[in-house]
């Protein structure tokens, strides 16, 4: 374990609870079922399964967005799962998260400029009048034209929407971002765009990234080490070239199978 | 009203806001239109209309049951020779304030309780919503007449005892609104930059869930003001201060000898609480995106 782990992560685990099975009794489902791994600054670390393979889970809970059962989450020397109230809203700044679907993640009534401003707002840090300057270095770090700022969600298309998702999750310069499926909602030439943006943002900031896939043609394009997650469990942790080249586990094997084709698109954009 | 218009050609695109939209599509809406024509008729008759016909509406200015036109009074007089038309336009006042006064309060107490219930859940959900059964299941004119028969007839008092029996409807909507949309991504993105329930609760989760409350609470001023004419007909009414209600209510013995003295403000009734539907109604079809065209 050394020092340049930004995210450190042990034995993870997170239920819910199913039916009573008598008085007093519960039973429960492990959705996330002893996860550990480190992941160093400035890289990318891909989690892929299947749906329902507990990835989504894992992700919501190092961002303090669902509760943990036990283990621990350290980003850089804080211990996230011990955080409560202020401190917890605190220390968001310093971890973002970008949300799967472009179209639930923005709130309708907000233009884009406040959605952007939203962080900055929340953690109230910067001094109000430097806020719209960020906005606007915002907008043009991920593609969006200024004239752009006053419209609301609902006149972007889902390619635009999830830049200023993008945007909102860069607004507080934070040491870590997840993102939760961020081009799965989109179609295969915007998926381009979007990853090829997300890489060159991490080229320029140096930005590290979580990142949550089903799709394993776009976790070859975007990551350094893959974790494998099935039922809960990680099942093969390699890194890029060793997982495609030399899959170990058979689930990963069936996974690699299973790849549609986004490659030629990515070259393309 | 396409949701997803193309942007990334055109430079000129208006920064519309959504009740822009909802505006448009009210407009479009001719009945509703008419009705809020006739709404804001009624209420600037309310607020002007003693003023302009300065008759005391309890004073005895003819002989009783005069019919409508005759001696220069213009809806007749009733039973006791009071002029109708002032008591009209007076009881117009307080018809409509009650109806106000009594949907704000509701519409307050049940966005306070659905909105604590929809967003925390669990115990707090149980407390809140066990309560709104119980206001739920009170026979609710039977309840509002023994708080004015306990406290006496008095604006105030009426006005409460409508508001606490009708606040229920809000309450569920108000929570179903919220148990819906604090699942939605940008709730959780918001929390994620690190809004805090307060926050979340009131300037995002609150703006999203008002349209369904909005529409309610129009309706609601139509049946408060139903309400309230029901309780001065039993005679549970302020007797210092004249409603549409109470006019019915103190004629209603002299129903076949003199229609016109219950027919005029029952149609007075029955022309607002329809006309508050109406514009209810086209908010309804303007705020709810589910019914919008596409």
């Amino acid at each position: 374990m050394s020092n340049d782990d930004i995210l450190r992560v042990k034995d993870l685990r997170v239920r819910f609870p199913l039916k009573r099975t008598g008085f007093g009794k519960r039973d429960y489902l492990y959705a996330v079922d002893g996860v550990s791994f480190n992941l160093k600054r400035g890289e990318t670390l891909a989690i892929v399964g299947e749906s329902g393979s507990g990835k989504t889970t894992t992700a919501l809970t190092i961002a303090r967005l669902q509760k943990a059962f036990s283990g621990s989450v350290q980003l850089g020397d804080i211990d996230l799962l011990a955080l409560k109230g202020a401190e917890l809203r605190d220390m968001r700044n310093r971890m973002q998260f970008i949300f799967q679907d472009p179209y639930s993640s923005l709130n309708p009534r907000l233009r884009a400029e406040d959605i952007v401003r939203e962080p900055l707002d929340n953690q109230n840090r910067m001094p109000a009048e430097q806020r719209d300057a960020r906005v606007e270095e915002l907008f043009s770090a991920v593609g969006l034209r200024p004239e752009q700022r006053r419209l609301f969600p609902h006149q972007f298309s889902g390619g635009q929407r999830q830049r200023i998702g993008i945007a909102r999750a860069l607004a507080t310069n934070p040491d870590l971002i997840i993102c939760d499926e961020p081009v799965s909602a989109l179609d295969v030439a915007v998926q381009a765009q979007i990853l090829n943006l997300l890489r060159r943002l991490q080229t320029d900031l140096g930005l590290t990234y979580l990142f949550i896939s089903h799709d394993l043609g776009v976790v070859q394009h975007m990551c350094d080490h893959v974790a494998v997650m099935y039922k809960g469990k990680i099942v093969e942790y390699a890194d890029r070239l060793t997982l495609f080249n030399h899959p170990q586990h058979d689930y990963t094997k069936a996974l690699l199978a299973a790849v549609p084709s986004v490659a030629s698109a990515l070259r393309q954009g | 009203m396409n949701e997803s218009v193309p942007v990334n050609t055109s430079d000129n695109i208006r920064a519309r806001h959504p009740m822009a939209e909802a505006f448009e599509m009210f407009m479009g809406n001719y009945a509703a239109v008419a009705a809020l024509i006739v709404l804001i008729l009624i209420i600037l008759a309310a607020i002007f209309g003693p003023m302009l016909y300065p008759t005391d509406p309890f004073e005895m200015v003819w002989a009783p049951f005069s019919p409508p036109g005759a001696e220069g009074f213009l809806l007749g007089t009733d039973y006791l020779g009071r002029d109708m038309l002032a008591g009209l336009l007076t009881g117009a006042r307080v018809s409509l304030a009650i109806g106000l006064a009594a949907a704000f309060m509701s519409v307050f107490i049940g966005i306070t309780i659905g909105a604590l219930a929809g967003f925390y859940r669990g115990w707090i959900e149980e407390i809140l919503m066990r309560i709104t059964e119980f206001f739920q299941v009170l026979p609710t004119l039977l309840f509002s007449m023994v708080i004015v028969a306990l406290f006496g007839a008095s604006l105030p008092i009426i006005t409460f005892a409508i508001g606490i029996v009708s606040w229920t409807a809000v309450a569920r909507i108000t929570r179903s609104e919220f148990m819906r949309i604090r699942e939605l991504e940008y709730v959780t993105a918001s929390r994620s930059t690190g809004a805090s329930n307060a926050k979340l609760i009131f300037s995002v989760i609150l703006p999203n869930a008002l349209p369904p409350i909005i529409v309610q609470a129009a309706l609601m001023v139509g049946s408060a003001i139903l309400f309230e004419a029901g309780l001065s007909f039993l005679g549970l009414s302020d007797p210092n201060v004249v409603s549409w209600g109470q006019i019915i209510g103190s004629n209603r013995q002299y129903i076949l000898d003199a229609s016109f003295t219950v027919t005029i403000p029952g149609v007075a009734i029955f022309v607002t609480v329809l006309a508050i539907s109406l514009v209810g109604d086209g908010l309804n079809d303007a705020l709810n995106p589910r019914l919008r065209r596409r």
